[in-house]
């Protein structure tokens, strides 16, 4: 990866291009990419791959080992545990999009109103912030998760709610940094509006931090749908998740017994998370060569 | 710097106001009446009402909130709903528990994660690197808990090497230093889980803080004159590189606190994160309410001392 070359497609290339250029040539990111992709894709056609119905219960055959028949066994109701797992993608997956997409809608909502006003209302959404940070994660998603019952969408929401402090702060950083400008004066003395300016000028300027925030939020959403389901606060059976087919192993007996019934999922949610942790920091690398060393 | 201690001390109070609002408002959303355990079932209507009445569970919500407010600010935590046994001296059994969980992971991924980030940034892109960078991005992205049922399966179903749970060997009347050594025996693995995830995010800052400090000018001329590269590792690039880990630890301090409440909980490990899961289990709101503000304020206090850390090592924040 010589200067030169950089400097010549520099010329011919869009900004976007050029972070295209750069996450290529990142070998790890791009396998992260491509498994991204795979498992996206498995979890759409989920239906496709597997004989099996999702909730077809069959107790003559329960606690089967892994076989040629169902290829990672069945659960203590018969079911097959390769079709719950691919089920499960979707719903993991989708947590994290959602979960991800409230996070950012209220950060980057607070963060370009505190960055952009300054004052009273800087301090006033800082200091929500700071709430929201001192609460230890788990034990408030525990209690929210309590009020409103177990269900998918309950967990996208606590998810959501609870992690949208990181993206706001950085975004107001940002806007803070950006709000001096010249081009920002011009905009105002050409008599835009607030909301104009932010939209139009600021946001798509502080785009790469946002984008790079959305890809590791979606880990987080991942990680807070496997804890909660986990400890049976999170997705309801009979629909499948990654985190409550974990559950299975909060029995003594399946943990030391029926490994296909709980290492899977657990491996999907390591491979999923690490994935996107690379792809991440792939991302931030390409969008920033001042950090790339 | 005393200015600015205070300044940051003050600015906590809105903040644990805040908190105590949101946990307070929380808890009365919660469904069902949490009194339903204390009330025998052949008990006249009457007398719950009146019991209900002296409890202070018809009060308007804002007079419960000063009246919880003001009882946490004297150090009257209350009562218990489930185990009618007053809630400082649950969590006062169980805090220092959490506290030696967290303190002993704490130190042992300091002592292993510097000098590898320190090895991993002297010797960038090399095979150590790359091992280091690999397994740095597995701590970061394994969920503590299915590391931990794991680490149950292997190490203590399969080999038998540790005990599945608890804190200590039931009815064994150990003392001394058989004692200490049953303790360390069952902290093991919850240990190992909480100081690998930390592990991972240590090395990664150390190694990133210190490849930023060696290509320095005054790296350069610390090597230039001739100064043996060890001591330009350890005695100046180091002590600069260490400012952001330093923040880093500190700010870690609160998410080792709670992300203890899920290995805790598997582990069955006697501290607050398994008193909050079986108080939210029993709906026991009380002690859910006083143990979370205990576990906000430990956060706090973390954050605080962060930054006061950053001050200390960093004089150019000060005068922000």
């Amino acid at each position: 990866m010589s200067m030169s070359t950089q400097k010549l497609d520099a010329k011919s290339l869009s900004p976007m291009g050029i972070v295209y250029k750069r996450l290529t040539r990142n070998k790890l990111a791009l396998i992260a990419l491509f498994i991204m992709i795979l498992l996206s894709t498995t979890a759409i056609i989920a239906p496709l791959l597997t004989p099996y119905d999702r909730d077809q219960i069959d107790m003559a055959n329960s606690y089967q080992k892994p076989s040629s028949e169902h290829w990672l066994g069945t659960d203590d109701l018969g079911r097959d545990t390769f079709t719950r797992l691919v089920y499960g993608g979707r719903v993991s997956l989708s947590v994290g999009l959602v979960s991800t997409a409230i996070s950012l809608i209220i950060g980057v909502f607070l963060g370009a109103i505190a960055g952009y006003s300054g004052g009273w209302v800087d301090n006033l959404i800082m200091r929500i912030v700071d709430v929201f940070m001192c609460f230890p994660f788990f034990v408030i998603a525990i209690a929210i998760a309590a009020v409103l019952g177990p269900s998918i969408y309950n967990v996208m929401f606590i998810s959501g709610i609870l992690s949208w402090t990181k993206i706001c702060r950085i975004v107001r950083a940002e806007v803070m940094s950006i709000k001096g400008r010249e081009f920002i004066e011009a905009a105002i003395s050409l008599g835009l509006e607030s909301r104009e300016i932010i939209v139009k000028h600021i946001l798509p300027n502080i785009l790469a931090p946002i984008i790079v925030y959305a890809t590791l939020g979606i880990a987080v959403g991942i990680l807070s749908e496997a804890g909660l389901s986990f400890l049976g606060l999170g997705v309801k059976q009979p629909q499948p998740s990654w985190g409550n087919m974990l559950a299975a192993a909060q029995s003594l007996r399946s943990l030391r017994l029926h490994w296909w019934l709980w290492i899977p999922p657990g491996m999907m949610v390591l491979i999923t998370i690490l994935s996107i942790n690379i792809l991440g920091d792939g991302l931030r690398d390409a969008f920033d060569p001042k950090l790339k060393r | 710097m005393k200015n600015y201690v205070i300044r940051r001390i003050l600015l906590m109070i809105p903040v644990m106001i805040g908190i105590s609002i949101i946990v307070f408002s929380l808890i009365h959303m919660m469904p069902g009446n949490p009194y339903a355990y204390l009330i025998e079932s052949d008990a006249r209507a009457e007398d719950v009402e009146s019991m209900l009445q002296a409890i202070g569970y018809y009060d308007p919500l804002p007079v419960q909130y000063v009246k919880w407010v003001g009882g946490l600010m004297q150090g009257n935590l209350g009562y218990s709903i489930k185990f009618k046994e007053p809630i400082s001296d649950m969590i006062g059994r169980r805090i220092g528990n959490t506290l030696l969980l967290s303190g002993v992971a704490l130190l042992l991924s300091i002592l292993v994660a510097i000098p590898l980030g320190v090895i991993s940034a002297t010797r960038q892109y090399s095979v150590f690197d790359y091992v280091a960078t690999i397994i740095a991005f597995i701590g970061l992205s394994i969920p503590a808990f299915f590391f931990a049922l794991l680490l149950v399966k292997f190490f203590a179903i399969d080999l038998k090497l540790f005990p599945i749970s608890g804190m200590e060997t039931l009815a064994s009347g150990y003392t001394g230093m058989k004692k200490f050594l049953d303790l360390a025996y069952h902290l093991a693995l919850p240990v190992i889980v909480l100081s690998f995830i930390q592990m991972a995010s240590f090395m990664r800052y150390t190694r990133t803080a210190l490849l930023e400090v060696i290509q320095q000018d005054y790296i350069r001329t610390a090597r230039a004159k001739g100064v043996n590269e060890r001591i330009v590792i350890y005695k100046h690039a180091l002590r600069n590189a260490m400012i952001p880990v330093v923040t880093i630890i500190s700010l870690s301090l609160g998410q080792l606190i709670s992300g203890a409440v899920l290995t805790e909980t598997i582990f069955v490990w006697p501290g607050m994160g398994t008193l909050i899961f079986q108080a939210v289990m029993n709906r026991d709101y009380p002690v859910i309410m006083d143990a979370t503000m205990v576990l906000a304020f430990m956060i706090l206090m973390a954050n605080l001392f962060a930054d006061i850390m950053y001050a200390l090592v960093d004089p150019r924040i000060r005068y922000k």
